[in-house]
C-alpha cells in the first residue's frame, strides 16, 4: 500500500514538472511572448522593449528563465497581475470557490441522475428506456454548453420567468435561498454532459457487476432484490465510477469555464476570460497552471480514495 | 450461402472481413442517420450559398432582426439585415473545414507519436506518453484560449491549435494498441526478415491498428466541430466578417428575448452536425468492432 501510495505521488510529482513545462513553453513560445501587450503601446521603441525585457529578465536564456519562473511559482509568487497590480495567486483564490461550489454542485446532480439512468438502463437492457437514453446521452455529449445555457435562459429566464439568467445572487439579497435559486440552472446545463457520461459507464459498469457469482449468490440465498441492488451491485458498480470522476476532472473544468461565461457567474472561467481581454498574462498562465494543478490533484485524490475502499487494490 | 463461402482462399479473406464491416455500419440505424445527415449538410454548405437570394455578407440595414420565414429569409436576418441562411452556410464551410482539418492533423501526429511510443517502447515510450499524460491534464479549451488569444486569429491558426489540443486521445490509443501487437508473430517475423523500424512501424503494424484509429478520427472530427464552435464563441476563434457556427452565437446571448432565432439556428447546425459524427464514430466502432475506452 505504502509502496503503491508513493508511486502514485512520485508520479503525480513528475506531471506536475511537465505541466509546468508546458505551461511555460506556452508563455514564452507565443509570438510576441510576454512582450506581445507593451508592442501595442503607441511611441514604444524598440529601445524600451529591450529595456522593459531586461527589467523582467526576458532578456537570459530560456532554461535560466523556466527555473526562476518555477521556484518562484513553488514559492506562492505567481507573478502580478498588470490589471490591478495585485497578486495572481490572491485573485485566483477569490474566484476559485464560486468555481468549485458549481463544479461541486453539478457533479452532484449528475453522478445522482447519472447513476439512476445508467442502472435502470442495464436493469432493463434493450427496452425502450435504454435505447431512448443511449441515443440521449450521445445528443448530449454533442450540445454545445453554451447552446444548451442559451436555450436554457431563453425558456426559463425569459419566457417563463421562473429562474434568474445570471450571476450568483441579487445584489442586496444574499441569503442561502438566493444563492440556491441562481446556482439551478448552470449546475444543470454544466451537468448535461457529465450525466451522459456517467450513465454511459454506470450502465456498462452494472452489466458487469450483475452477471457475476456473488451477485447470483445474494439473489439465491434469498435477499429481498432492493438489497442486492444497493449493497451488492451499487456497491460494487460504483467503484470505477470514482476513477472516472477524477478523469472527468478536466472536461467538467472546462466546461465550468463556458458555463461561467453564458451565465456571469464570477468564477475562474470569467476570470479567464476576463484577463484575455485585457491581455493579463500573468492571472492567464496563474489560471493555466492552476487548471492543470486541480485536475492532476483531483485525479491524484481519486485513486487514493480507490486505493483506501478497493481491499484489491491495497493488497496489489 | 453457397460452397464457394466456405472455401475462401486466404488472399481474399481480408476482402471478406471487409465487406462483414460494411454491412454491419449499414445496419448500424444510427450511424446511417449521420451519414446521411453529413453528406445533406456538406451539400447545402457548397451548393446552398448559389441557390439562396442573398450574400452572406449583404448588409441591409432596414431589414435587421427579421423573424424566420420573413419573405425569402428562412432563417430570419442578424442585427445588420444580413440573411441568416446564408451566413450558415457559409458558416458551415468553414466550421465543417476546420474541423476535418484539424482533424486530419491530429490523426496524423497522434498516430505517428502513438505509434513510435508503442513500438519503442522503453524510456522513449514512457517519456512521450508521459507528455500525452502532461497535456491532457489542461482542460482543453484553457490551453485553447491561452494559445489563441496571443496569436492573430486565422482559420489556419484556429485549425493548428485545435490540432495541437486535440492528438492525445489517438496517441493513447495508438499506442496501446501498437503495444499489444508488437510481440505478436508477424512483427517477429517481420523483424527476422531484417525489415527496417520504419517498414514495421507503417507496414505492418498501422494496417493492423486501422480500426480504432478510424474511430477515434471520427469522434476527433466531432471534437474539433464542438472546440471550434467554444472559441469562436468566445470570441478568440474564426473573426468576423467570417463566419463560423461559433461566430454566429457570439453576439446572440445580448438579443436572446427580441431574437431568439440568432441563438437558435446556429446552434442547432452544430448540434446537429456533431451528433451526426458521434452516431457515425457509434457505428463504426460496433462495424470495426474496436475497443476503446471513449465513449
Amino acid at each position: 500500500m505504502l509502496r503503491y501510495l508513493l508511486g502514485r505521488f512520485w508520479q503525480s510529482l513528475v506531471l506536475l514538472l511537465l505541466v509546468s513545462v508546458i505551461g511555460f513553453a506556452v508563455l514564452n513560445l507565443a509570438p510576441g511572448g510576454p512582450l506581445s501587450q507593451f508592442t501595442l503601446t503607441p511611441g514604444m521603441t524598440q529601445a524600451d522593449l529591450d529595456r522593459i525585457a531586461s527589467q523582467m529578465g526576458l532578456d537570459r536564456p530560456l532554461p535560466v528563465q523556466y527555473i526562476d519562473w518555477l521556484a518562484h511559482l513553488l514559492r506562492g509568487d505567481w507573478g502580478r497581475s498588470y490589471r490591478d497590480g495585485r497578486p495572481v495567486l490572491d485573485i485566483i483564490w477569490e474566484h476559485l470557490v464560486a468555481t468549485l461550489l458549481l463544479m461541486g454542485v453539478s457533479t452532484a446532480i449528475a453522478i445522482l441522475v447519472g447513476t439512476w439512468i445508467g442502472v435502470l438502463g442495464a436493469l432493463r437492457r434493450y427496452s425502450i428506456f435504454d435505447y431512448a437514453a443511449t441515443v440521449g446521452a450521445m445528443v448530449a455529449l454533442s450540445i454545445p454548453t453554451f447552446w444548451f445555457g442559451l436555450i436554457a435562459i431563453y425558456i426559463f429566464s425569459l419566457r417563463l420567468r421562473w429562474l434568474p439568467a445570471g450571476n450568483m445572487y441579487t445584489i442586496g439579497d444574499g441569503s442561502l435561498g438566493d444563492y440556491a435559486i441562481h446556482l439551478i440552472m448552470p449546475s444543470v446545463v454544466l451537468a448535461l454532459v457529465n450525466i451522459a457520461v456517467w450513465s454511459r459507464y454506470m450502465r456498462t459498469a452494472t452489466i458487469d457487476v450483475i452477471s457475476q457469482d456473488f451477485v447470483r449468490t445474494a439473489r439465491a440465498k434469498g435477499l429481498s432484490s432492493r438489497r442486492v441492488l444497493l449493497r451488492h451491485i451499487l456497491g460494487n458498480a460504483l467503484l470505477p465510477m470514482i476513477t472516472l470522476l477524477g478523469l472527468q476532472l478536466p472536461t467538467i473544468l472546462g466546461g465550468a469555464l463556458v458555463t461561467e461565461t453564458v451565465f456571469t457567474w464570477p468564477g475562474m472561467g470569467r476570470l479567464f476570460l476576463d484577463s484575455l481581454g485585457y491581455s493579463d498574462y500573468p492571472v492567464v498562465m496563474g489560471l493555466l497552471m492552476m487548471s492543470a494543478v486541480l485536475v492532476l490533484v483531483g485525479n491524484l485524490a481519486a485513486d487514493l480514495t480507490v486505493a483506501f475502499v478497493d481491499p484489491r487494490i491495497r493488497l496489489s | 450461402m453457397t460452397q464457394s463461402d466456405f472455401l475462401i482462399p486466404t488472399h481474399t479473406r481480408q476482402r471478406w472481413w471487409h465487406s462483414r464491416s460494411v454491412r454491419r455500419f449499414a445496419r448500424h440505424r444510427l450511424a446511417m442517420f449521420g451519414l446521411v445527415m453529413i453528406i445533406v449538410l456538406v451539400l447545402a454548405c457548397v451548393f446552398g450559398p448559389w441557390l439562396l437570394p442573398f450574400d452572406d455578407l449583404y448588409i441591409d440595414l432596414r431589414g435587421r432582426f427579421s423573424p424566420p420565414f420573413t419573405g425569402y429569409h428562412f432563417f430570419g436576418t442578424d442585427p445588420l439585415g444580413r440573411d441568416i441562411a446564408a451566413r450558415l452556410f457559409m458558416a458551415g464551410r468553414i466550421s465543417l473545414l476546420v474541423g476535418f482539418a484539424a482533424m486530419v492533423i491530429s490523426t496524423v501526429f497522434g498516430t505517428v507519436l502513438g505509434i513510435a511510443a508503442g513500438f519503442f517502447g522503453g524510456r522513449i515510450g514512457t517519456v512521450l506518453m508521459r507528455f500525452v499524460d502532461a497535456m491532457l491534464s489542461f482542460p482543453n479549451i484553457f490551453l485553447l484560449l491561452a494559445m489563441a488569444a496571443f496569436i492573430k486569429p486565422s482559420p489556419i491558426m484556429i485549425t493548428l491549435i485545435i490540432a495541437a489540443t486535440s492528438w492525445m486521445e489517438i496517441a493513447r490509443i495508438v499506442e496501446a494498441e501498437v503495444r499489444s501487437l508488437r510481440e505478436r508473430d508477424f512483427v517477429v517475423a517481420a523483424r527476422m526478415l531484417g525489415l527496417s523500424n520504419s517498414h514495421i512501424m507503417f507496414r505492418e503494424l498501422l494496417p493492423n491498428a486501422i480500426g480504432p484509429i478510424i474511430v477515434a478520427a471520427t469522434l476527433t472530427v466531432a471534437r474539433a466541430i464542438l472546440l471550434e464552435a467554444y472559441v469562436s464563441f468566445l470570441g478568440y476563434g474564426i473573426q468576423p466578417p467570417l463566419p463560423s457556427w461559433g461566430n454566429m452565437l457570439n453576439g446572440a446571448q445580448q438579443y436572446l428575448d427580441s431574437a431568439p432565432w440568432l441563438a437558435i439556428v446556429p446552434g442547432a447546425a452544430i448540434t446537429l452536425a456533431v451528433t451526426s459524427f458521434n452516431f457515425i464514430g457509434d457505428g463504426l466502432r460496433d462495424a470495426l468492432d474496436a475497443r476503446s475506452d471513449m465513449l
